[in-house]
């Protein structure tokens, strides 16, 4: 069920701003690929237009291609309300729905689109979602309980419940342990190692030990200066970037000399 | 000889002498006692010696801290009588308005006042059942007029304007119709009725149309503000999981300010309810009870408090106290909507769950 994505020329503008420039790469299916990069090198803005929600921005627009299972998600027959439901996404706030239960957050995808469940499918959906984002055992006895009233690290595994409830094909994740300890981290990290055999997962990190242990593909962006757009500089497998990497600026960001 | 070492004192003070925590209820009590017995020697009203005894706390109270504490000390104390006291002067209005409005209305307030209406009652205690049911009806009619225009507007405003030159001009005309003198409004609904329905239509709908005028600025305003305070992040959450924007605004946004929105709704219906100018002209008077918004006079509380002072008839203290068991009984409805309001707002309230 996972796709690929292919993005070729992407140009990506905040109004007259171009923010990131001439961005090609494919992401390969059923694997983690990282999204490395100084901050404001635009990656995050990247990430953003592969599920057609850098548009929610006013003034933001997009030229070139991104093709999910052939379709170009900026074709002007794509509805982006249905690139979304294929294309989930993890924040880096932790950001549950804070009128609704952990239950009701974890249905939220399907409930506000207001599909039809069964109690025992919704209540199907609820355990595999959690039992997925690792959450079930702490959450099982308090699922009517709000959301709101997790700690952090739970409620960015439930944020992540909820986007794979609606069973999307990929999952984008924008630093989604920036604001995590280290014990919820290393949680949602084993949680990223085994959603890969069921995902297309894009991260973005300024982690690059996080990069290095749960990515296959590592690509690398920066930007020439202060005002300047972002460009990727180089995309190849993990291990490959972090011992030989091709570009000289890589090298120099992974070693810390960077700047 | 310069020297740029800094000297460390050997021990740094952390502790100073502090007064008892009774300390500014004990001066309080002081003060007042102190002042009762001099205005009382003297023959002052109690105003005098409520001022009096507030200069003396705020003066005793600083100097006592002053000789005890310390310089820092006296001016919290100072500055915290302040607003004590501040406190005190903003409640006097609002504290002697309900001792009058109870001590003159409450004697008014039977079953037969809440039940009858004044229809072929003269010069006996009659009732304000049919003010109570037009004041209900008119302002039920102005909420269900302004809510959903308000709300709505409020929407376009904060969620799909993007700040647009129209929404400026939206903006700047919600400001000016708050300013909108009532009397005007009720002017207004009356003309908008007669042209609709012919010279000198009066009925209760008109109320409505002119209340909501007064509403609709407000509701705006106050919508706006809370669906504003509604994160960015919530809408993203809810874009990411492929729900359309509209399903977005209706079962994410308002949920998670729909607490404040009933607040601001109740404050609203709390302002127009005692309105008495654009029902006078619109709505105007009668004795007899009228279910119906949609023909005839019907009577409100605000307007038969009036016209009960200004034509009092044969028996005038009579009535007179009616006014006042009216005027009551008003505040009583606007508690009320004022509890009800915050019952709602927190069940409706996002929970924290801890």
């Amino acid at each position: 069920m996972a796709k690929s994505i292919d993005i070729s020329d992407l140009n990506i503008y905040y109004g007259d701003f171009l923010a990131v420039e001439g961005v090609s790469m494919t992401i390969p299916a059923r694997s983690v690929t990282a999204l490395i990069g100084p901050s404001g090198c635009g990656k995050s803005t990247f990430l953003r237009t592969l599920n057609r929600m850098h548009e929610v921005i006013p003034g933001a627009r997009v030229e070139g291609k991104v093709i999910v299972d052939g379709q170009s998600l900026y074709d002007a027959a794509v509805d982006p309300v249905e690139v979304r439901r294929m294309v989930g996404m993890v924040f880096q706030r932790p950001n549950p729905f804070p009128t609704m239960s952990i239950y009701e957050n974890v249905l939220a995808g399907l409930r506000l689109n207001n599909k039809k469940l069964s109690r025992s499918d919704a209540d199907a959906v609820v355990e595999r979602a959690l039992r997925g984002a690792n959450l079930w055992n702490e959450v099982k006895d308090r699922l009517n309980k709000p959301g709101m009233g997790l700690s952090g690290g739970q409620q960015q595994r439930l944020c992540i419940a909820r986007a794979i409830a609606v069973e999307p094909q990929v999952l984008l994740m924008d630093e989604p342990c920036s604001a995590l300890d280290p014990i919820s981290t290393s949680a949602i990290e084993d949680l990223i190692h085994e959603l890969k055999t069921e995902y297309t997962i894009v991260i973005v990190t300024h982690n690059m030990q996080q990069a290095a242990r749960v990515s296959e593909d590592t690509a690398f962006f920066n930007l020439a200066g202060a005002g300047k757009p972002g460009r990727l500089i180089e995309m190849n497998p993990t291990k490959k970037i972090f011992s030989v990497p091709d570009e000289e600026a890589t090298e120099a960001y992974i070693s810390g000399r960077f700047g | 000889m310069m020297t740029d070492t800094v000297v460390h004192p050997a021990h740094l003070p952390l502790r100073h002498p502090r007064l008892p925590s009774f300390a500014p209820l004990l001066a309080a009590g002081i003060a007042t006692a102190a002042a009762a017995l001099i205005g009382l020697t003297l023959g002052w009203s109690i105003a005098g010696i409520a001022v009096v005894a507030a200069v003396l706390h705020l003066v005793g109270l600083t100097l006592w801290s002053r000789a005890v504490e310390n310089a820092r000390a006296a001016t919290d104390r100072l500055v915290t009588s302040l607003v004590w006291v501040a406190l005190a002067i903003a409640l006097v209005p609002l504290v002697s308005l309900l001792w009058k409005v109870i001590a003159e209305g409450s004697s008014a307030i039977d079953a037969k006042f809440l039940t009858w209406s004044m229809r072929n009652v003269v010069g006996e205690p009659g009732g304000i059942y049919h003010a109570i049911i037009g004041t209900l009806l008119i302002t039920a009619a102005a909420t269900v007029i302004s809510v959903p225009v308000g709300l709505l507007s409020a929407i376009y405003l904060v969620e799909y304007s993007a700040d647009s030159r129209l929404a400026g001009w939206i903006r700047f005309l919600v400001d000016v119709m708050v300013g909108i003198p009532s009397i005007v409004a009720g002017l207004f609904a009356y003309a908008l009725f007669s042209l609709i329905f012919g010279p000198g239509t009066q009925m209760g709908l008109g109320g409505g149309v002119a209340l909501s005028l007064l509403m609709i600025p407000i509701v705006v305003r106050s919508a706006e503000e809370m669906l504003k305070l509604v994160p960015a992040d919530l809408r993203e959450a809810s874009y990411a999981l492929g729900v359309p924007k509209w399903r977005t605004i209706v079962k994410v946004v308002l949920p998670t300010a729909m607490a404040g929105i009933i607040t601001g709704v109740t404050l609203a219906i709390a302002r127009v309810i005692g309105e008495t100018a654009p029902l006078l002209i619109i709505c105007g008077g009668t004795d007899s009870v009228n279910f119906n918004l949609f023909h005839g006079q019907m009577a409100s509380l605000p307007v038969f408090i009036y016209s009960s002072y200004t034509q009092p008839g044969s028996n005038p203290e009579i009535l007179k106290t009616m006014a006042w068991g009216a005027a009551l009984i008003l505040i009583i409805i606007v508690m009320a909507l004022n509890l009800i309001a915050r019952l709602a707002g927190k069940f409706f309230a996002p929970k924290s769950g801890r």
